[in-house]
């Protein structure tokens, strides 16, 4: 492979607090040294001129549905949309057919990765068997196959025993707790957010403190163990708040926010429209600015997508019927330029941050900086270029994005990957 | 976008309308109300027409009710209840519904229990479509009639005071009231036991206020609407089953407490016993037959509104 040179762009990189003009030589898949005036005579150049070049974006909250549910995505798919999104590295959660209990199924999924994907898999392994909340998952075998997390996302652990017990293995594996909060005794027969707008529409209410008292337990049973607790796709005020307390009594908390939590509310609903449909709910205006301000204050660690694929047949019925989510990866970038950067609520900077060193800190991957000798992942963007989402023309196999039409300013122009460009924006 | 309300569309939800579209159709329901003793008019202003009722969900009087007013005004029904037909054989609501617009009626009037079902119809089909009750949403019909017949008894909404009691949260009558009941200044109060009455109801429209105690939501009402309690769709009783008539059972001694002239509705069925006392639903005080009969008139106001190229 020819070197690559990425001249003229505005290359910022949070691990090193860099930000500034400057080029960049990759070479054999590493970032070989970052500088004014470089030059390589074999290398292919790409102009970044106007563009900002940062550390290859990292989603740590994806669903590819490989394997058992690939008439929705798979992993070849999934990892081109992130492409598409300007994401080098996505993380997958175990809920497939079947879970990704076991080193066989995270194995599969690694090599699968390793022969489709245009971007970095990392897969994240099931607390428990079959995702069921009762018996532990073979934790250990799953990390050295290559798991980088655990988590039951989307069929959360109840019974609060067992998550101590997870804790305390993972705490022993060095592999951090993601949970996806949620009492489902007290989410029982919610479709949406519960407020205001959920009795207004005659939808079932989820309601916040559903969410805010499993962080709670998870926060005391983090403390109890010593584990690293991570919550997932966090959409309340009350639990920023509480995730705030936590970490300023040190306790090892991080927390990852969706573009979706903070850009659109439960208002949209109006129209039962299941592209709106998704667990956590969207929430009330007074949540979804609680979370900007967790994230302008510092205290949201993380943006992930979870990006959920779902075929257009499951999401063409009754409200009620629906499944629970949203696509989001070809969406991050300008999504999180328009509500946050655009908006005067954080810089640029802190925006990379929050795709690139945030996750690679949770998730212990060698990802997210531009230090030479580091895998040549880079992601290219820019913040005024205008452009249309169009979700028919998505690389996801599905379309189930609310934000199809949505007008952009500003998105992903090239993401490279081990020094290689797997996608320009066309 | 979906076009929501009486438009040429259909009637999808209350919420959506003009006060006055609401009066036009009360106004026409009030010339299609019969004489004493006589049937209703029969006119021939939608001769040609076809309309399908499509009931997802099982239902006597408002199947019976919107297929007598069509007959009414001149139109074929076909009526179908959704068990025994395609959907009970796992055909999705859009493959019904894109079959039965293939054989080209003018309108559908659907009831479904899921909330929106109607609304997500109507994104996607070219054809009017009317509520005829969607989940725990809006039963727009419903809140028609029910003013059609306090009109009936009052020269005016305005300025009066409307108890609406019971199970308040699963109810698709009380929304549709309550939004058609604010448009015109009426001083509502809601009331039932806390699971059941979610506090956000006091949002929903101007002039709502909530009340847990009976005494209190009927003390000087003009109105009282009671509704039934919708045990299949609750996840958990709200209260001991034994207390839920204790405390929220109308009993003719309350009537006491309301206005002199006080006006008992139910949008049925009644359960005796339940939600109010057999002395009650055969009081001087209920209007509960005459809502049924004003559901005809109502309906063939709807229906002549979308369908009949009347304004």
């Amino acid at each position: 492979m020819k070197p690559l040179l990425i001249t003229h762009g505005r290359v910022i990189d949070p691990a090193s607090g860099g930000d500034g003009l400057a080029d960049i030589l990759i070479r054999d898949g590493r970032i070989e040294s970052v500088g004014t005036g470089l030059s390589d005579p074999d290398a292919v150049v790409f102009n970044a001129a106007g563009a900002i070049v940062a550390p290859g974006f990292i989603d740590m909250h994806v669903h590819l549905r490989e394997p058992g549910i690939e008439h929705a995505e798979t992993i070849e798919t999934g990892a081109r949309a992130a492409a598409a999104g300007g994401f080098t590295t996505i993380c997958c959660m175990p809920n497939t057919l079947p879970v990704n209990d076991s080193a066989t199924v995270t194995s599969y999924i690694v090599q699968r990765a390793r022969e489709v994907a245009l971007v970095n898999v990392f897969p994240i392994g099931a607390i428990t068997k079959g995702s069921l909340g009762e018996e532990l998952a073979a934790i250990g075998s799953m990390r050295s196959a290559g798991i980088v997390a655990i988590s039951d996302d989307g069929r959360p652990v109840m019974n609060a025993r067992v998550m101590r017990r997870a804790m305390e293995l993972a705490r022993a594996f060095d592999l951090p707790v993601i949970d996806h909060c949620e009492d489902l005794n007290l989410s029982a027969g919610g479709d949406m957010h519960e407020g205001r707008e959920s009795v207004r529409l005659g939808l079932g209410g989820i309601p916040s403190a559903s969410e805010d008292v499993m962080v709670a337990r998870d926060l005391l049973l983090a403390e109890l163990t010593g584990a690293r607790f991570h919550v997932a796709h966090l959409s309340t005020s009350r639990s920023v708040e509480m995730v705030a307390y936590a970490k300023s009594r040190g306790i090892k908390v991080s927390c990852e926010v969706t573009p979706h939590h903070f850009a659109i509310t439960d208002e949209e609903l109006s129209t039962y429209d299941s592209n709106y449909k998704m667990k956590p709910p969207l929430r009330c205006r007074y949540d979804a600015d609680a979370v900007i301000n967790g994230i302008a204050a510092g205290v949201v660690d993380a943006i992930a997508t979870d990006h959920a694929p779902h075929a257009g047949n499951d999401k063409m019925q009754e409200f009620e019927r629906c499944p629970f989510g949203i696509t989001g990866l070809e969406t991050a970038i300008g999504l999180s330029l328009a509500e946050l950067v655009h908006k005067d609520r954080i810089s640029v900077n802190r925006m990379v941050e929050l795709f690139t060193t945030g996750p690679a800190n949770i998730l212990k991957l060698d990802r997210g900086t531009l230090a030479p000798g580091a895998p040549a992942d880079v992601t290219i963007f820019d913040l005024d270029s205008q452009w249309t989402y169009d979700v028919q023309q998505s690389l996801s196999k599905s379309r189930n994005s609310p934000f199809g039409g949505r007008r952009f300013r500003g998105g992903p122009l090239a993401t490279i990957v081990d020094g290689e460009i797997v996608w320009n924006r066309p | 976008m979906p076009i929501r309300g009486v438009k040429p569309a259909g009637l999808l939800d209350i919420e959506s309308l003009e006060r006055t579209e609401i009066e036009g159709i009360l106004e026409r329901a009030h010339f299609f109300q019969p004489e004493d003793g006589q049937p209703f008019r029969r006119l021939d202003a939608l001769r040609g027409k076809t309309i399908v009722n499509l009931f997802y969900e099982a239902s006597t009087r408002t199947r019976v009710s919107f297929e007598i007013a069509a007959k009414r005004l001149g139109a074929d029904t076909v009526s179908i209840a959704a068990q025994g037909s395609s959907a009970s054989k796992g055909e999705s609501l859009v493959d019904t519904l894109n079959t039965l617009v293939a054989m080209r009626p003018n309108a559908i009037v659907m009831r479904h229990a899921a909330s929106g079902a109607p609304h997500f119809l109507a994104r996607h089909l070219q054809i009017p479509i009317i509520n005829a009750g969607d989940g725990t949403h809006e039963h727009p019909t419903q809140a028609l009639l029910d003013a059609r017949t306090i009109l009936d008894q009052r020269p005016t909404l305005e300025g009066l005071r409307v108890a609406i009691i019971g199970d308040i949260a699963h109810s698709r009558v009380a929304r549709s009231n309550v939004h058609l009941l604010a448009k015109f200044g009426v001083d509502i109060v809601l009331c039932g036991p806390p699971s059941l009455l979610p506090e956000e109801f006091e949002q929903l429209a101007p002039g709502v206020r909530l009340a847990y105690e009976m005494t209190e939501a009927i003390r000087d009402a003009d109105v009282i609407m009671m509704l039934r309690v919708q045990l299949e769709r609750q996840h958990e009783a709200p209260m001991s089953s034994g207390e839920y008539f204790r405390f929220y059972g109308l009993r003719l001694e309350h009537l006491a407490l309301a206005k002199s002239d006080v006006i008992v509705m139910h949008p049925g069925p009644i359960n005796r016993g339940r939600e109010l006392s057999s002395e009650v639903a055969d009081s001087q005080s209920s209007v509960i037959l005459n809502q049924v009969e004003n559901g005809i008139a109502v309906r063939m106001a709807v229906l002549e509104r979308i369908l009949g190229g009347v304004q």
